[in-house]
């Protein structure tokens, strides 16, 4: 795979110079008009079609209907609706754009999903947010709690239409052990941005998978944190954006305690004129975090002519005590020896592109640890490439 | 009877200078049951002509023909070729990531057989064949040639040859990087498929190793992108002896 053009040799070609500031230095409020309305030239906007936004950058995208929450959930899990008043909300992090602060200013209620100490959940649940329908907006607040010594798989699954933006919280206590999978299967119309907070315990262990398919812009931006030693968090992405879909994903681990371990890994295919995926990864390994184990990784396969991958990871370490730090990124088009390999064997140029895009996401799918929804995965990978005829 | 008629093929690759004509008219006919070495010194333009009946978009072929029993195959697809009866054991397999070697060979049979084998035959089938190349039964769940060694790469591709049954197999370079077993497991695993197979069978090959354990029929000496000597199989003796000097005026050795 080789690179041939991307934002530094654009931005060198074109005089520009990047400031470099540290992602420590990101301004975060839970109060909207604590930021100012991005232009789109900010670092953390600059990939981002503002106009395809529906205002909800700048104030404008008042709430016209509301998402419904619909869960099928182990008989363990206790789900409830509140207030904002909750005095629980907010504990997993704070928004860090103007966007998540405006969805953290205009929720009405929040869904919190408590998972009991030293409780394993019987069956993976699903919360089913269904979104406010096509010309609306919603804002929204999820709120996942894993009290200590528990293990659950919990779905959030994101399907329908309209505008809606949210922040979603999970606060992994100590020892715990959960799976999240956030998938964003949209219909064409929805825009959905998203803040995820993670935030783990002592010794606890999350695997944050997030899957964007659908959605006419979709983006998520999950940050995790660490309240102690021996945390373990894994971040998995998988992204198909077909014609004229943004899709964006923009992570940050934040390692600021020592002995915790991080493991991104995000792939995509992108296929159509237009597609647009961008993926930031923003790791962080503070003086104080040593003995720190940290990797990321971003690869995109783009399958047809006028499709558009950025990838940018970024690593900083301030200390150098620590287990190992390493960064890949990797964007190509199909490889033609693997598909001529295919093909001398008799398989046809679709059956075999087929091959080879099932084989590049197969590393992320055999992590879901939930059998229908990776079935479900599957089957719409499929849908996405039959839709091209490759 | 399959027969394989190469005519007048002249091939050529693209480089930076523009395109650099590889195959120079190249004529050779193999039929059903014959074995036919192609030597020669390396750069002569061996590989190329495997490519170019395979048909790998990195060649272009400008001008002749390659009929197998009487079709033109030139004009066919890649996998159109594959389905007619042409197999190429590739020199450098490519790595396949997250695609299993089981559901590849399984997804490969289907094509050329024409529908899905039965699957308890199938396993049985697989099973049988990796034995006999001492393929290890944990390969089955591998990514395709991911992580292989050199040997391990070749013994799949002959594994392939063994379930796909071509009419007409090209071997290229099958022998480069075996060790002695290796070399002895992949050779009666191609004795093997010519025994049991009405198939032809080209063996590119730069040196006579294999040759004692494959016993060519004809052997051909391919230098400067075309066929410049033929003869039986004291000719393979005869290019052991004194190498490719003859043909190319240097001095590279046929000897291992």
């Amino acid at each position: 795979m080789s690179v041939t053009e991307n934002n530094v040799s654009e931005a060198m070609r074109e005089g520009v110079v990047i400031p470099a500031t540290s992602r420590a230095e990101r301004f975060t409020s839970y109060d909207v008009e604590a930021f100012e309305v991005p232009g789109g030239r900010e670092e953390n906007w600059r990939f981002t079609p503002m106009k395809r936004l529906r205002g909800l950058h700048d104030g404008s995208a008042a709430a016209s209907g509301s998402a419904t929450v619909d869960a099928d959930a182990a008989p363990e899990l206790k789900i409830e609706q509140v207030g904002r008043d909750d005095e629980r909300l907010g504990a997993a992090g704070v928004p860090s754009d103007r966007i998540a602060a405006q969805a953290y200013s205009s929720f009405t209620e929040a869904t919190v999903i408590t998972v009991p100490k030293e409780t394993k959940t019987s069956k993976p649940s699903t919360v089913k947010i269904t979104g406010p329908g096509e010309g609306k907006v919603a804002y929204g607040h999820v709120q996942v709690r894993a009290e200590q010594f528990s293990e659950a798989v919990i779905v959030l699954d994101h399907v329908g239409s309209g505008t809606y933006a949210d922040n979603v919280e999970f606060v992994i206590g100590d020892s715990a052990n959960v799976t999240v999978v956030s998938v964003q299967d949209w219909a064409d119309d929805a825009v959905h941005v998203s803040e995820q907070h993670l935030k783990l315990g002592r010794d606890a262990s999350l695997k944050h998978i997030v899957i964007t398919l659908g959605g006419d812009l979709v983006r998520v931006s999950p940050t995790a944190t660490f309240a102690d030693k021996g945390g373990d968090v894994e971040m998995l992405g998988l992204y198909f954006a077909d014609e004229g879909q943004h899709q964006e994903h923009r992570l940050f681990v934040d390692h600021a305690v020592p002995n915790c371990k991080s493991r991104v890994m995000y792939k995509g295919a992108l296929q159509g004129a237009d597609a647009h995926t961008v993926w930031v990864g923003d790791v962080l390994i503070r003086a104080a975090a040593e003995a720190t184990d940290t990797y990321e990784l971003n690869r995109n396969l783009v399958l047809t002519p006028g499709a558009r991958a950025d990838s940018i990871p970024n690593l900083e370490i301030e200390t150098g005590e620590i287990e190992g730090a390493g960064h890949a990124s990797a964007t190509g088009r199909f490889d033609d020896e693997q598909l001529f390999y295919l093909q001398s064997r008799g398989i046809g140029e679709d059956a075999a592109r087929r091959l080879v895009v099932r084989g590049f996401f197969h590393e992320i799918l055999v992590k879901i640890g939930v059998p229908e929804v990776r079935e479900r995965l599957e089957a719409a990978i499929e849908a996405e490439l039959e839709a091209v005829g490759a | 009877m399959p027969t394989l008629e190469i005519k007048d093929l002249h091939a050529s690759v693209t480089t930076e200078e523009g395109p650099k004509e590889i195959l120079k008219g190249v004529n050779l006919t193999i039929k059903s049951g014959e074995t036919h070495a192609i030597m020669g010194p390396n750069g002569s333009g061996k590989s190329t002509l495997s490519y170019a009946i395979a048909g790998h978009p990195k060649y272009e072929v400008t001008s002749g023909q390659v009929l197998l029993d009487g079709e033109d195959v030139l004009e066919m697809s890649v996998d159109e070729r594959a389905r007619a009866g042409l197999f190429l054991a590739m020199q450098y397999p490519v790595e396949v990531p997250g695609v299993s070697m089981s559901n590849f060979l399984r997804t490969a049979a289907t094509a050329v057989r024409g529908e899905a084998p039965k699957l308890r035959h199938w396993v049985k089938e697989v099973k049988d064949e990796m034995g006999k190349l001492e393929i290890s039964s944990e390969f089955a769940e591998r990514s395709v040639n991911e992580g292989f060694s050199g040997g391990e790469k070749k013994r799949h591709e002959i594994l392939q040859l063994a379930l796909l049954k071509p009419k007409i197999a090209i071997l290229d370079e099958t022998d480069s990087g075996l060790d002695v077993d290796a070399l002895r497991v992949v050779s009666e695993g191609v004795n093997e498929f010519k025994a049991n197979n009405d198939a032809g069978v080209m063996l590119i090959t730069h040196y006579t190793r294999i040759l004692r354990h494959i016993t060519p029929d004809f052997v051909h000496v391919f230098a400067g992108g075309k066929i410049v000597e033929s003869g039986g199989r004291e000719l393979a003796d005869e290019l052991e002896e004194n190498g490719y000097v003859k043909y190319t005026g240097s001095t590279e050795t046929a000897a291992v």
